[in-house]
């Protein structure tokens, strides 16, 4: 049984219909990404998923519980953490303290402190900056932060909505590689939401393109990568 | 360079006298005086240097202010003898037992205080700590929640409303039944908090979804809404003339004559505070408070993180209404009267004042900020009628020169003991 199951989604904002039935699968452990063009409906099908803006059709299971209705807090008690688009961190508190939002929903204080030591030997860099205010870190600073904060959550299943945006290349190739390790070493399901569709599939095992509000193609990373339209549409070759 | 910015800054002051001079003409220098049905216009040439060097210096004093605080934001603050003295004060009030003993004596000044001073004095200060509950409960709106509350004044409405209407409709009964009127003060003050509460849960309904200036205007019209209400239902709530001859607390079972029944409430007021400043720390450093400053700062990072925003937000505004509902049966207590025109807008921005001007979400900050505010235009009578110039000059200089308030807040430092994990 898949791990999250999105069944014919349908989502409005308004009456501009933004995603026209789209349906998702993600297994146990695996790292999935969605890649598109903007506007596709890529943030859209994350925030479904957490509740943020509610669906209108269909239907969404995670391990086999349907929940499509649940509060967005309930969804996230369910082990469900988000890395938002445009990183989204609390500018006014400390690092420290946006890992502390991050484990809102925990009351385990020892896990909590085990967990932000774990997460600052992941990112070095939050460490030296735990006592500074969220908004003064620098773009990728700020990403490694909303990773770790999510991170904090515990969860089975991670979303990332574009880490890669507005970020050097390097420091992008190290969030990737922090995602495989996350992936690897914690077994965190991860849904992967990338423009960048070149990273994503390298590091994917599946993966689904999206296109108006439609999933137009979904297949192995690998077979993605070679696909002749996928190529010419999204990697630029 | 700086003889050239100099330079410009007294040519644009001179341009700004010029535009002064022009703008103020007819008011300082022409006069109408009418004499035997005949309009003479009297040309008060005189005051016509005095407008344009006035304009010129304020203008001057104006810009150097602004190009000194732009330079002092780069700069570390402690190069100045001032900064260096700030600092080395900060530090000496950081040692635990210097400050543990001012606070001390900062507390045995305050229970000492009626008793050095007069009547006068002490109801004056009365009404400055009931100024500061006001201004500590609209921190937690404003400072921590972040939701801008312009009817916060209704709450405190609403709490000396139910100690007032508990005095109309069971005081009576109290009357016939022999019980002495004081315990009414004791029964309202719990009742308010739970009453305004309440209300502040019913506001916090419609404005779920707003933010901003959509809050602001909502929660403004709620203040008008009920003063209106008062207002208008003079058969129950005695309309314009208000409720009068409110009891002041007993003590114990004796009626106190007004001299110590001040003495009463002042302390009564003081434990209130101790009471408030307490609640409302814990209420910051606990996971509420956490919560409620992520949710300023970002609703959609909050609700990924799992914040229920909805309970996030009656939370906020009925802890913020919870004491201004206690601080209305103070206030109640205090002038024995009230009527709807002590719950105006202005109120409520008064205590908004408070709050910025001493720093939001500085509790300390909050307490300065609304003694400063009810204590000096107490003592500067002689200046009242230029009162809300003052309030409006102090609050452009404190945005401009302290955007944090006067005393800003501190946050908290993380320490982890880093060499024990490295060892």
């Amino acid at each position: 049984m898949a791990l999250l199951e999105l069944k014919d989604i349908s989502t409005f904002y308004g009456n501009i219909q933004a995603l026209k039935g789209i349906s998702i699968s993600v297994d146990e452990g695996e790292i999935v990404t969605l890649i598109g063009a903007n506007g596709a409906g890529k943030t859209t099908t994350l925030m479904s998923i957490c509740g943020i803006t509610p669906i209108r059709g269909g239907a969404i299971f995670l391990n086999g519980k349907e929940i499509s209705k649940m509060s967005p807090n309930k969804i996230v008690q369910m082990g469900v953490s988000q890395v938002p688009e445009g990183r989204r961190i609390f500018p006014q508190l400390t690092v420290s303290e946006n890992l502390d939002m991050g484990a809102f929903l925990r009351s385990d204080k020892e896990g909590i402190k085990r967990d932000i030591e774990e997460v600052f030997s992941i990112f070095p860099r939050l460490a030296e900056r735990r006592n500074q205010l969220g908004g003064t870190l620098s773009g990728g600073e700020q990403q490694m932060l909303a990773v770790s904060r999510a991170l904090m959550a515990n969860p089975h299943l991670l979303l990332l909505d574009e880490p890669s945006l507005g970020l050097a290349p390097l420091v992008v190739q190290n969030i990737f590689e922090v995602i495989q390790k996350i992936n690897k070493e914690r077994k965190t399901t991860v849904l992967l939401v990338e423009q960048n569709a070149n990273m994503a599939l390298k590091i994917a095992n599946k993966g689904y393109v999206l296109q108006n509000g439609l999933i137009k193609m979904s297949d192995t990373a690998e077979r993605l990568l070679e696909n002749e339209e996928v190529r010419k549409a999204y990697l630029g070759l | 360079m700086k003889t050239r910015s100099l330079l410009t800054d007294i040519g644009r002051s001179l341009l700004n006298a010029l535009w002064f001079m022009i703008l103020l003409f007819p008011l300082m220098v022409m006069k109408v005086n009418v004499t035997m049905g005949v309009a003479k216009v009297d040309f008060r040439w005189g005051n016509l240097p005095l407008v344009g060097i006035a304009a010129f210096v304020l203008s001057f004093v104006w810009k150097i202010a602004l190009d000194w605080n732009e330079r002092r934001g780069g700069k570390a603050q402690s190069n100045s003898g001032f900064g260096a003295a700030k600092a080395r004060l900060s530090e000496y009030f950081a040692k635990p037992a210097i400050r543990k003993s001012s606070i001390l004596a900062l507390m045995a000044f305050a229970i000492a205080y009626p008793f050095l001073f007069g009547m006068y004095h002490t109801n004056v200060m009365i009404t400055a700590f009931i100024y500061v509950i006001l201004g500590l409960g609209l921190n937690i709106v404003v400072g921590l929640g972040g939701l801008l509350n312009l009817g916060y004044a209704a709450f405190f409405g609403v709490g000396a409303y139910t100690y007032g209407l508990m005095w109309k409709y069971v005081g009576p009964s109290f009357v016939s039944a022999g019980i002495n009127t004081g315990w009414l003060f004791w029964i309202s003050l719990p009742l308010a908090g739970i009453v305004a509460t309440l209300f502040g849960v019913l506001l916090s309904l419609p404005v779920l979804r707003l933010r901003g200036d959509y809050l602001a205007i909502i929660t403004l019209a709620f203040g008008e809404i009920f003063r209106m209400v008062m207002q208008n239902s003079s058969d129950i709530t005695g309309g314009a003339t208000g409720i009068s001859l409110i009891p002041r607390p007993w003590f114990f079972n004796q009626k106190l004559p007004p001299i110590k029944a001040a003495t009463y409430i002042y302390f009564i007021a003081f434990v209130l505070v101790i009471i408030t400043i307490f609640v409302v720390r814990r209420i910051e450093d606990s996971k509420v408070g956490r919560a409620l400053e992520a949710m300023r700062e970002d609703e959609i990072a909050c609700q990924a993180m799992g914040v229920n925003l909805v309970k996030n937000k009656l939370i906020t505004f009925a802890l913020g209404a919870f004491w201004a509902g206690m601080a209305g049966v103070l206030m109640a207590a205090q002038t024995t009267y009230i009527n709807p025109d002590s719950f105006t807008l202005w109120e409520s921005i008064i205590i908004l004042m408070a709050v910025v001007i001493g720093g939001t979400g500085s509790i300390p900050g909050v307490i300065g900020g609304a003694i400063l505010l009810k204590l000096l235009p107490e003592y500067f009578r002689a200046l009242a009628q230029y009162r809300m110039l003052i309030y409006g000059i102090a609050m452009i200089l404190v945005i401009i020169f302290k955007p944090d308030g006067l005393i800003p807040r501190r946050r908290k430092q993380y320490t982890f003991e880093r060499k024990e994990a490295a060892k």
